[in-house]
């Protein structure tokens, strides 16, 4: 049977990791390819390196750690930050089994069909960010530029739209829940699992364990994002996934 | 040698450095002699089917002259699906037709694409899945899926709410689903296997 996933993301500057990673009890939280490793062998069934500076300049140094991660990490991984296919290529060529887009598909969705004509849909992650509109129950709106720029897009339309164009994955932060610590918010989850057909990562909102079981139950998500910044307590992945298994959750363990 | 066949497709890199990783000597070559002088052949993938045949182009006839004299080729992912007789992704496309079969989408009500880490259930005479257990989970990523009608084969297969092949094996044609270059120690051990097989083969251990 499919297990549900645990993916770690790792946000990248200058091919340094940054931000606190509390997952594991790292004194360096800097190098990618060692914690790129350390993850892997601890049980992560994936992993998202994060360009979050995404700048042309930037995407050569992202390259260069791509080609090193894959080197050295024998598990699947996704490359966010991506502008062009020529970009997808690239980084698909060094090593990266995954791209995610998030503005760029937004400003361009042909790019979508694009990546997913020549790639295969597999290939093709679309990051989500959501914020929940004022006065509005259940109704949730996109935002761009690292979460700087609200939309008018309504996110189970764009949703939708993804999913036709090619997207194989949506991976879907909650801008309203990330950082509160209060679980995981199913109903905007779940509005999207009952939406598309396409797999659904989950980010934003963990605090304890059993918020994992219900984003998998009440929201439907197929995998959860463990965002480095907002992780939570000092579970390893491997009591996350023993938690989840204990309740019937099938996880690669 | 085992030589990686570069038809420009995603992922090449990731095979090449799981075989260096296990200390298996590889090449990434998309030249004739090159071909012509591996102990085994790898199609990698990571592209929509009818990418990846066309974008093998004049390789195709190479690598199935090479399978029918006795090579080990193992395709894997695309480089699996495209060894069958036909894909229908993005409109239909003539594959290698090295295995019978046709690579269909996997049927609705499914969530697709099947991606992440799924078991399959090793039967006890695949080499190339050997020495792992019974059971082992892999990593998938695909829409789509092979329909085996050839009965000369030896099938691995998922449960994805119906028997879904994952592995194939036809005299020395491998294949499979997932990815192994993608799959942690249990994926490596796959390649060791086909590299064994390689060298067996030839004659060299």
């Amino acid at each position: 049977m499919l297990t549900k996933r645990i993916i770690p993301c790792l946000d990248v500057k200058d091919n340094r990791v940054v931000k606190g990673v509390n997952f594991l009890n790292f004194q360096d939280a800097g190098d990618p390819v060692e914690l790129g490793r350390r993850y892997s062998d601890s049980g992560a069934d994936e992993l998202v390196f994060l360009d979050i500076t995404a700048t042309i300049r930037s995407h050569k140094t992202i390259v260069e750690l791509v080609e090193k991660v894959a080197e050295n990490v024998f598990i699947p991984f996704t490359v966010g930050g991506i502008q062009t296919v020529e970009q997808i290529d690239e980084l698909l060529r060094s090593g990266a089994e995954k791209v995610s887009i998030n503005t760029a598909a937004v400003e361009n969705p042909d790019l979508i069909a694009e990546a997913a004509k020549r790639f295969g849909n597999q290939c093709v992650v679309v990051a989500i960010d959501v914020r929940k509109s004022e006065g509005k129950r259940n109704r949730w709106k996109v935002c761009v530029k690292a979460r700087t720029e609200p939309t008018d897009i309504d996110v189970i339309e764009w949703a939708i739209k993804v999913e036709k164009l090619g997207a194989g994955e949506i991976l879907l932060t909650s801008m309203d829940a990330d950082g509160t610590k209060a679980g995981y918010d199913n109903k905007l989850n779940r509005s999207v699992t009952d939406a598309v057909n396409i797999p659904l990562i989950a980010s934003g909102g963990a605090g304890k364990l059993e918020h994992l079981y219900d984003a998998i139950i009440d929201g439907g998500v197929d995998a959860i994002l463990m965002a480095s910044v907002t992780h939570f307590g000092n579970y390893t992945i491997t009591q996350m996934k023993e938690y989840l298994a204990d309740r019937g959750i099938p996880v690669n363990l | 040698m085992i030589v990686v066949i570069d038809y420009n497709v995603g992922n090449v890199r990731s095979v090449c450095n799981a075989f260096s990783h296990i200390g298996c000597e590889v090449k990434l070559s998309c030249k004739s002699e090159d071909i012509n002088a591996a102990d085994g052949l790898l199609l990698p993938g990571v592209a929509a089917f009818g990418y990846a045949i066309s974008a093998l182009g004049p390789l195709a006839e190479q690598a199935k002259e090479s399978a029918f004299d006795g090579k080990p080729l193992l395709g894997i992912c695309v480089g699996y699906q495209i060894l069958f007789e036909t894909g229908t992704e993005h409109g239909e496309h003539e594959g290698l037709g090295l295995i019978r079969g046709s690579i269909i989408p996997i049927p609705l009500g499914k969530t697709v694409p099947h991606i992440g880490w799924n078991s399959v259930k090793i039967p006890e005479d695949m080499e190339l899945l050997a020495n792992l257990g019974k059971q082992k989970n892999f990593y998938f990523a695909h829409s789509y899926y092979a329909d085996i009608t050839d009965g000369d084969t030896r099938v691995a297969y998922t449960d994805y709410g119906f028997a879904m092949p994952a592995s194939v094996q036809k005299a020395n044609i491998y294949g499979t689903q997932f990815h192994p270059e993608k799959s942690g120690q249990a994926g490596l051990r796959i390649l060791k296997n086909f590299a064994r097989i390689c060298k067996r083969n030839t004659g060299k251990c």
